[in-house]
């Protein structure tokens, strides 16, 4: 037995309702259950993500009433679609889940901000920095960088040291 | 001017229109980047929105450029003000990631300097609310211990400031001479001086005045919100990561964790007081059970040998030079790993591709996600209350702009 199937064999023992129960409830919006380090990652159909939080949120075997984050991935160019992790947090049963959508350039992902208002913010970073963009969001305007900046800088494509500029000489020249 | 005088006579209520102010910076670790966009009616507050960004500094797109060892003094600019608690969190999950674990020793020297930096970061917290609200006296008490705390981390590491001090696999040296002795003698008289604050404040008329029942959030509110740390617990939720998911040897330590139970300022505040103390309990109990023992992991791909054995041995020389100049490959897998800062969860996930940099690393900063309460705590308040407020979250900008 390899260590990994060991850590699943124990996650599953210890905490058999985040695998089992969230995949005999949303079998069809799962695309895939990862088990790593002892944490368990639930990959789910963007158009449910919305649906399965608030079940992950109210249901009593579950309570994951604080969301920690969520964050923005950009993995390309190995894989073509960008990344949105969230990060759940049940304070009652001080359990951790996490639950990750995949979207490709122009697509949307529905926004949490109804589920926790704490997705707010969080929501409006991954759009500033990755570009990704959370349909219902309240006020999705940038965050940290200016309203008419140009480009995502946590995109794999964007440069370490800007785009060349009247303010930033050292920057490496856009493409046309 | 006898028509204005009459008119306003004839309707009994004055009205005023809404002006939009923009205040701030106005607390000491929003030094120039804390603008808060307050609408207003009359002295009271409608809305506060605020508006950061004014740093650019990148952490993130840095950490994915820089082998994983690289990027550990980084993050002593994210909380400046508790460096080695970041130091901690980022390192936890690069260990959590290559599935490290650190000798007992090194736990026992992670905890110490962790609770030593909430005793730091709290007190200019107090200080610089104290500081906020008019009572300069108090930031003052406050920098005479906190100078005791940063003469212990220049004994460790030899900063007063950017303390780079924790590595992954454990830390950079064993405690010098003479750290036990003097960390013992600052525990000793620390609580008393933690009496004359509250002297000072606890009981202070005016003090009360402007934190009983100012910025009130509720406990649902406050988890809704994602508040962590005193500002939670300040709400009555008992949630302290040491004791819900503990990590180094937390699990060791007899220590209580302080709530509150309006969710006001004041709650806060007193929040703040007493984890100081409990911070000094366990840091009393670390320092009595601490084992003798290698401080680092026995892990030479990853962990670099000691600087004794770089000036002494060729082969520590050249091993060292290799694992700074070339690095180390972590596995394929993503890992979250969050420890209980002072001002509350700080979390680093971190996403690997398998090669010596880490493909993405985020960072989930408690100052961040508290800004988003201001509004609420803010609204139908009056202007100063604002001040109060601000100083009850603690917000430091250098993790807030990260």
């Amino acid at each position: 037995m390899e260590l990994n199937d060991i850590e699943k064999e124990k996650v599953l023992i210890e905490h058999p309702v985040l695998v089992q129960k969230v995949k005999s409830r949303f079998g069809k919006s799962i695309i895939e259950t990862v088990i790593f380090r002892g944490e368990i990652t639930h990959v789910i159909e963007t158009r449910d993500i919305a649906d399965v939080c608030n079940f992950l949120k109210y249901d009593l075997d579950f309570q994951f009433n604080f969301l920690s984050d969520v964050i923005g991935t950009d993995c390309r160019p190995l894989n073509s679609f960008f990344e949105v992790v969230y990060q759940l947090y049940s304070i009652p049963f001080r359990n951790r889940i996490r639950l990750k959508v995949r979207v490709k350039e122009g697509e949307s992902v529905p926004s949490v901000t109804s589920v926790w208002r704490t997705a707010n913010f969080a929501e409006r970073e991954a759009f500033d920095m990755v570009g990704v963009v959370f349909e219902g969001h309240p006020d999705l305007k940038r965050i940290y960088m200016p309203p008419d900046w140009e480009g995502y800088p946590l995109r794999k494509d964007y440069p370490l040291v800007g785009y060349k500029d009247q303010y930033n000489p050292c920057g490496v020249e856009k493409k046309k | 001017m006898a028509d204005t005088l009459e008119a306003t006579t004839d309707n009994a209520e004055l009205t005023t229109r809404e002006i939009t102010l923009n205040m701030g910076p106005q607390h000491p670790s929003t030094h120039g980047v804390m603008h808060l966009i307050l609408y207003l009616q009359g002295e009271k507050i409608v809305k506060a929105e605020p508006d950061i960004g004014y740093l650019h500094r990148g952490m993130e797109k840095i950490a994915e450029n820089l082998l994983y060892g690289q990027f550990v003094p980084y993050t002593d600019r994210l909380d400046y003000l508790s460096s080695m608690t970041n130091n901690l969190g980022y390192v936890s999950a690069v260990e959590k990631l290559l599935d490290l674990e650190i000798p007992e020793r090194g736990k026992y020297i992670r905890v110490i300097v962790s609770e030593l930096s909430r005793i730091s970061s709290h007190l200019l917290a107090v200080g610089a609310w104290g500081l906020d609200l008019g009572a300069i006296t108090m930031v003052l008490y406050a920098f005479r211990e906190r100078e005791m705390v940063l003469d212990l981390f220049e004994m460790l590491c030899g900063a007063r400031l950017t303390y780079n001090y924790m590595k992954i696999g454990g830390v950079r040296g064993d405690l010098p001479p003479g750290f036990k002795e003097k960390c013992t003698e600052f525990i000793k008289i620390f609580p008393k001086r933690v009496d004359e604050y509250e002297t000072l404040l606890t009981g202070n008329r005016i003090w009360l005045q402007r934190n009983k029942g100012i910025g009130v959030i509720s406990a649902k509110d406050a988890i809704d919100l994602g508040l962590s740390g005193p500002a939670l617990r300040g709400s009555g939720v008992k949630w302290d990561i040491r004791k819900d998911n503990p990590y180094l040897v937390y699990d060791r330590f007899e220590f209580d964790v302080p709530v509150g139970t309006n969710g006001d300022c004041f709650d806060r505040y007193m929040c703040r007081v007493e984890e100081m103390r409990q911070a000094a309990r366990i840091i009393s109990q670390a320092l009595q059970q601490i084992p003798d023992g290698p401080v680092n992991a026995n892990a030479p791909e990853i962990v670099a040998p000691s600087r004794q054995d770089v000036y002494n041995n060729m082969e520590a020389l050249i091993h060292h030079f290799k694992i700074i100049s070339h690095g180390f490959k972590a596995p394929v897998g993503e890992v979250y790993a969050s420890i209980e800062a002072p001002k509350g969860e700080l979390g680093f996930y971190i996403k690997s591709d398998g090669t010596e940099k880490p493909f993405r690393v985020k960072i989930r900063a408690p100052s961040f996600v508290g800004l988003q309460s201001i509004d609420l705590m803010s609204r139908g308040a009056y202007f100063a209350d604002v001040v109060s407020v601000i100083s009850s979250l603690d917000p430091v900008f250098g993790e807030v702009d990260k």
